[in-house]
């Protein structure tokens, strides 16, 4: 029962980092950039559910409004005053414009709430659930998750494929330039690209503090870099490909967290990692690029 | 002698025959055509010649030696050179620089010497430099040693990029489409440079042309490339006029 | 013509060693004559260190032309690997400076090795997937090396993953390695003197090989790599050797900052990711291949968030907006065509199109 248990945990944990690399993979898909600050952009949707639901004593939904409203404003804000002007420049300026952006956010939190870490009241409160006679137990907060994971990736394939504004983003993604022949607003909807990435990572960020409820400035960083790993793992660009790496990654964690080694366990994941770009070098659903001579 | 052997070299793109049992031959110090329509496979035999592709079958015999399989870097240490249809110049190097690299297997110095300026570094360094400008001469581009490769005028682009590649002392120049993009004056300059270069070193020289004046003037030999076959093949004059190849560039 | 051209680049790294001297120079002056706080005095070795990690990097992204976020890590290994040997041998090589300067190879070494095992998978890869595996392969150096315990007896090294009990050592035991306490009592062999030379090496080295047979062929394979296997250019062995020396350089960076302390920890603010990318930022607001600007972003930037120190709280957010900016104001097309337009009308706008 053991194993079921840890599967169950690794599942969780990738949802939430499939939730965070859906975004990352979007932004990739259709700005063609490293959008390193998407993790913090976690750690602010935690704060703002921590001081509307800690500090103000209101309702936790209100909570999770206000935190993906913040966060949505604040994803399309970012592009506007920062990628935007990049648009045309090289890869590399956009890349240190992000990692600016990333600097600024945790030191915007560092500001406001202090180093000191901050104890997440979890938002979900749903009692724990004992199967096969308690020997398996699977928490709340658990099961809300992976069900919350897999709705948003059913939604989103929806929306992409069914809606305009969807059909839009694959447009903008595969040619930008076509895109903006055929008349499509190519700014509004690298917009709204932002705004439903940055929408998801509040959700991640509420989901992760619950489960794992400390919050500092840094709480985003490395949940954010592992979930780049798990796009680049799925074949960054691809909204199927970063929901598969994402769950495939906790569940490599919590395994060899379980079985291995707990301080070995990011190693082994960036090792497999590794080991799966050596074999397919641009992911598990990435498509190849050749050059023509 | 044939110094380029090729026989029914073939090729297909997911079940598309790109090439379909072309064969050629090339005699020494000859200049070649290779001519036909757009998509016609005249891009993708040069990739088959210097390895870019990997055939489905047939043979290259360069000299009588065997080239069918080797990579690109083997093939061009054998003797073959090319240019590129769309320009391939090193852009933030130097003309000279774009030049020295053609002559980088030819002229060694360990990256220890490299590093220590050791004298051989300097000796060897001077002698590519004396190599480099010889060849930007012919071109015509020795004023212009300095300057980025990628603030060169277009058509001097293309020139550097057959300097380049002779700078290699290759026994076979491929050129595809020199002339493209080029004005009727320049043509001319380059329909001269190509014939120099082929007395001065004794070059073979396979071209791809659209520019049927270039073609007429220099190649004494074509072959007609359409959908991948060859059409015809022979003395340039003769094949200009075969009834067939007016057809495939015209239409029915 | 030709005589011209070497005088220029001649001139040009001339002035870049003359920086570094004068500035050296000027540094030692102002601690003779106490006008240099204890806190600055402590970042100087550092600094140095920052700039030989800028310069290594820069060897790899300016010249060429991939990006690698991994670079702490073979900082790391540089460091671990010498201050292993300094430790080890601290009584058998009682002369520091033969003993710093074995450690320097065995840090430069080891790094370089590193640097080819991992180059050897990945350079085959582009791009972001590059910068994302080298990033990985960084995270798993410290990883490895927070739970590594080597510890030396009078039978040999002990070696484990788990603790220091499981060594097994006599009583005569010494641990070298203690896991994430890493390494104690280093000896403190280098000092801003060394780190000055050490980036001048580094310069040397760099701006050689850059004008070079081989710097042409790394630079080929930037600029074109299709065109460079045309002439013959062997991709995998230049970008190889760029990228194992590139490793070298760091590993000697790591080497000075291991000497500069008596504790060495694996920690991510020493050898995390984010080292990495501040490397990165360095090089790219030093300008990509620009070996004298990368010297000045180094230390600039490590100096920025000390010289803020009096707006205490708020210099890091500073900085975040200063880089940010920094970035649109020097990478934006909009912005370099308003800088033009200004450039013009001060009649400064004649470009040479002589090659730099």
């Amino acid at each position: 029962m053991g194993f079921i248990s840890y599967l169950i945990d690794g599942i969780s944990l990738g949802s939430v980092y499939a939730l965070i690399a859906l975004g990352y993979t979007m932004v990739y898909g259709i700005a063609k950039m490293l959008n390193f600050a998407h993790g913090d952009v976690i750690m602010i949707g935690g704060y703002t559910v921590y001081t509307i639901v800690s500090t103000m004593g209101l309702s936790p939904w209100l909570g999770m409004a206000a935190s993906v409203v913040v966060c949505t404003v604040l994803g399309v804000a970012v592009e506007k005053i920062a990628y935007k002007p990049l648009r045309m420049a090289s890869p590399l300026a956009v890349l240190i414009t992000a990692i600016g952006v990333s600097y600024f956010l945790q030191n915007m939190g560092l500001l406001i709430f202090t180093a000191s870490p901050k104890a997440f009241t979890s938002v979900v409160s749903i009692s724990n659930i004992k199967l096969a006679d308690g020997a398996l137990n699977i928490s709340g907060v658990t099961l809300v998750t992976i069900i919350t994971c897999i709705i948003i990736m059913i939604a989103l394939m929806f929306f992409i494929k069914k809606t305009k504004a969807g059909r839009a983003m694959v447009a903008v993604s595969e040619d930008k330039g076509a895109a903006l022949l055929m008349g499509i607003d190519v700014n509004s909807t690298i917009s709204l690209t932002f705004a439903i990435g940055s929408g998801l990572a509040a959700v991640a960020g509420f989901l992760l503090c619950s489960a794992y409820p400390t919050l500092t400035p840094y709480t985003g960083a490395m949940p954010g870099i592992k979930a780049f790993v798990a796009a680049v793992f799925g074949g960054i660009g691809s909204i199927p490909g970063a929901f598969i790496g994402g769950i495939l990654l906790g569940i490599i964690e919590i395994l060899s967290k379980a079985y291995i080694s707990s301080q070995l366990s990011d190693a082994i994941v960036f090792l497999v990692l590794i080991l799966v770009l050596l074999i397919k070098p641009t992911g598990i659903l990435g498509k190849e690029i050749h050059e023509k001579v | 002698m044939a110094i380029l052997e090729v026989n029914n070299l073939s090729i297909s793109f997911g079940g598309l025959m790109a090439v379909n049992d072309f064969g050629l031959n090339i005699e020494e110090g000859q200049l070649y055509g290779l001519i036909g329509p757009n998509g016609a496979g005249k891009t993708t035999v040069f990739n088959l010649l210097t390895g870019v592709y990997k055939p489905d079958q047939g043979r290259v015999i360069l000299d009588g030696k065997e080239l069918t399989g080797k990579n690109t870097i083997e093939i061009n240490q054998e003797g073959i050179a090319r240019t590129f249809q769309n320009i391939r110049l090193f852009s933030q190097l130097s003309v000279l620089d774009n030049v020295k690299v053609g002559l980088h297997n030819d002229y060694t110095y360990s990256t220890i010497e490299g590093i220590l300026r050791l004298p051989r570094y300097k000796k060897t360094e001077k002698l590519m430099t004396e190599r480099a400008m010889e060849l930007l001469e012919v071109f015509g581009l020795a004023d212009e040693a300095e300057y980025l490769a990628s603030n060169l005028p277009y058509g001097k682009q293309r020139k550097l990029e057959m300097a380049r590649a002779l700078a290699t002392n290759p026994k076979l120049l491929l050129l595809d489409e020199p002339a493209a993009g080029m004005n009727p004056n320049e043509t001319a300059e380059l329909m001269e440079n190509i014939k120099f270069v082929r007395d001065k070193f004794k070059m073979t020289i396979l071209l791809i042309e659209h520019d049927m004046k270039l073609v007429a003037g220099i190649c004494e030999k074509l072959t007609v490339l359409n959908f991948g076959k060859v059409l015809a093949e022979g003395e340039t004059s003769a094949v200009l006029h075969d009834p067939k190849v007016i057809t495939a560039y015209l239409g029915e | 013509m030709r005589d011209k051209k070497l005088n220029k680049t001649f001139k040009n790294n001339l002035i870049t060693y003359l920086i570094v001297i004068i500035s050296y120079a000027l540094v030692q002056a102002m601690i003779l004559s106490g006008n240099l706080s204890s806190l600055m005095q402590g970042l100087l070795v550092p600094i140095c260190t920052y700039v030989i990690m800028a310069l290594a990097l820069n060897l790899v992204v300016g010249v060429l032309g991939e990006l690698s976020l991994g670079h702490a890590g073979f900082m790391c290994v540089g460091a671990f690997s010498s201050a292993f040997f300094s430790k080890l041998t601290l009584e058998a090589i009682p002369n520091a400076g033969l003993r710093f300067f074995l450690a320097l190879l065995i840090g430069a070494v080891c790094a370089a090795i590193f640097g080819i095992i991992i180059g050897i998978p990945v350079l085959r890869l582009k791009g972001d997937y590059l910068a994302i595996v080298t990033l990985a392969f960084g995270e798993i150096i410290k990883n490895f090396i927070n739970v590594m315990y080597v510890g030396k007896d009078s039978n040999g090294f002990h070696f484990s993953i788990k603790d220091v009990a499981s060594l097994n050592m006599e009583d005569d035991g010494l641990v070298i390695i203690n896991g994430a306490q890493g390494i104690t009592g280093t000896p403190t062999d280098s000092n801003f003197t060394i780190g000055v030379l050490l980036i001048l090496f580094t310069l040397f080295v760099v701006l050689n090989l850059t004008n070079s047979r081989t710097g042409r062929a790394i630079m080929s394979i930037r600029d074109n790599r299709i065109a460079a296997e045309s002439v013959g250019i062997n991709i995998t062995k230049y970008k190889l050797m760029a990228f194992a020396i590139s490793a070298g350089l760091a590993g000697i960076g790591g080497v000075l900052y291991a000497h500069n302390l008596s504790t060495l920890t694996a920690l991510p603010k020493n050898f995390g990711y984010n080292m990495s990318i501040m490397f990165l930022v360095f090089v790219v607001l030093g300008g990509i291949g620009n070996m004298r600007g990368s010297i000045i972003a180094a230390v600039v930037l490590t100096l920025l968030p000390e010289l803020l120190r009096g707006l205490s709280d708020y210099r890091m957010l500073i900085y975040a907006v200063v880089l940010i900016a920094m970035m649109i104001f020097t990478s934006a097309p909009s912005m370099i065509e308003y800088r033009e337009k200004i450039m013009a009308k001060f009649g400064k706008n004649k470009v040479s199109k002589e090659a730099e």
